[in-house]
């Protein structure tokens, strides 16, 4: 088990000093959240939008930035033909784990900047935030592991960037369902308990995200 | 260490890359691979290193009688191929702490200085990988191969891109492994033809 996660903490090293040197996904995640922003922020001016929006818009910025960044993870390793020399040294199951906490680490770096801009320029803020704090973690979790998996598929076709969100958002859905419905209740500060089969769903899905990649990504990776 | 090859055969949709390869080493023991191109030298290598799983056949390595698990095969097995790329984007010495870190937490660096001084390229390992003449990264994929001594050394076209200095250095890498290990080579250069105790010819 050590030997595992001691592997997957290599592969994340990895793939964190590669990211430091091109700032690939970084700078598209970053430009596509911040373009986004700025483009609704212009859109709705000084109109207040009901929270039945706010979180839906806040969850489309979310998922669509994972969207245009986290698949680089594996297509970056297919591109520079490097996916060869990693089945050689690494068991899958810690290439996996590696590139899945990448992604967690990316997504939440983000989101640490994307969150307060977002409530800054719809002038909102959060009423329960021990609503809208788990929701946000369990809701990006749940997207980093979809994307990552998805990412292994994609990364061997063709035409990766079309296919990458056609086949994650049918399987993203339950979490941004849950999100933005626990999103919204932390914006109108619902009690606690009101989230609670949201968080269910969040953390339950996760958790299935995640054992099924570790069962299938040897079928997907070997070849 | 006994490596053994039975009925190995490939195919690629219908095509039938190579058919019922069947071949048996020990320590001490080397094989060479030819054929012409597209004969299917590199998928067979590719076989043999757990890269591609045959269409029938059965490769395994033993040590001590005991047969070695998949996961720890990669433990005995080192390889240098024109299709096993490096990180351009990082440093020799990054690439090569990495491929380490992916056998044993505690990276050797007095043997990695001590291989990258013997592939002549000792003073730069700083440098970013994209910056490095193709001999050159060549020569690393020696020193990432070599880094754990491994007991089985597979060399698929093993003087692509190098100089007539870096073959020499090839040839005295080839010379230890069959001294003490086992060697597989995939070539068609008469040089490195007359390395081979055992042959496969293919196509």
């Amino acid at each position: 088990m050590w030997n595992l996660v001691d592997k997957s903490i290599v592969v994340f090293r990895k793939d964190f000093q590669l990211e430091f040197r091109t700032r690939y996904a970084l700078n598209a995640i970053a430009m596509f959240a911040l373009t986004t922003l700025a483009v609704i922020s212009f859109s709705i001016g000084p109109i207040q939008l009901d929270t039945n929006i706010l979180a839906p818009l806040l969850w489309v910025i979310l998922f669509f930035s994972a969207m245009s960044g986290l698949s680089h993870i594996f297509v970056r390793e297919e591109e520079q033909q490097t996916a060869d020399t990693l089945r050689l040294v690494l068991p899958p199951n810690a290439i996996w784990l590696g590139k899945w906490l990448f992604n967690v680490i990316l997504l939440f770096g983000l989101e640490i900047i994307i969150v307060p801009v977002y409530f800054a320029m719809m002038n909102t803020q959060v009423e329960n935030l021990s609503i809208f704090f788990p929701s946000l973690i369990l809701g990006s979790l749940g997207l980093a592991s979809v994307s990552t998996i998805i990412a292994a598929i994609i990364s061997i076709a063709s035409s990766r960037g079309a296919l990458f969100a056609v086949l994650a958002f049918p399987i993203a859905l339950p979490i941004l369902f849950s999100a933005i419905n626990s999103t919204r209740l932390s914006m109108e500060g619902a009690p606690f308990m009101d989230s609670w089969s949201d968080l269910q769903v969040l953390l339950s899905f996760t958790i299935i995200i995640i054992t099924t990649s570790l069962l299938v990504f040897e079928f997907v990776w070997k070849r | 260490m006994v490596v053994e090859a039975k009925g190995l055969t490939k195919h690629f949709n219908r095509r039938t890359i190579f058919s019922d390869i069947s071949f048996h080493l020990e320590d001490g023991e080397s094989l060479v691979i030819t054929g012409p191109n597209g004969s299917g030298k590199s998928t067979l290598v590719k076989i043999i290193s757990g890269l591609l799983t045959p269409t029938s056949g059965t490769i395994e390595f033993y040590n001590d009688g005991k047969l070695l698990p998949a996961e720890v095969k990669y433990h005995q097995l080192g390889l240098v191929s024109p299709y096993l790329q490096l990180y351009k984007d990082l440093t020799a010495w990054e690439n090569l702490t990495f491929f380490a870190r992916t056998r044993d937490s505690k990276v050797d660096e007095s043997r990695l200085k001590m291989l990258l001084k013997r592939v002549g390229l000792g003073g730069r390992e700083h440098d970013e990988l994209k910056t490095y003449s193709s001999g050159m990264i060549q020569r690393i994929k020696y020193v990432a191969a070599l880094y754990h001594q491994p007991r089985i050394l597979i060399l698929d076209e093993p003087t692509a891109n190098l100089d007539e200095k870096g073959a020499k250095i090839v040839y005295e890498i080839i010379k230890e492994q069959t001294s003490r290990h086992i060697l597989i080579i995939a070539t068609n250069e008469p040089d490195e033809v007359k390395f081979g105790m055992k042959h496969v010819e293919l196509g």
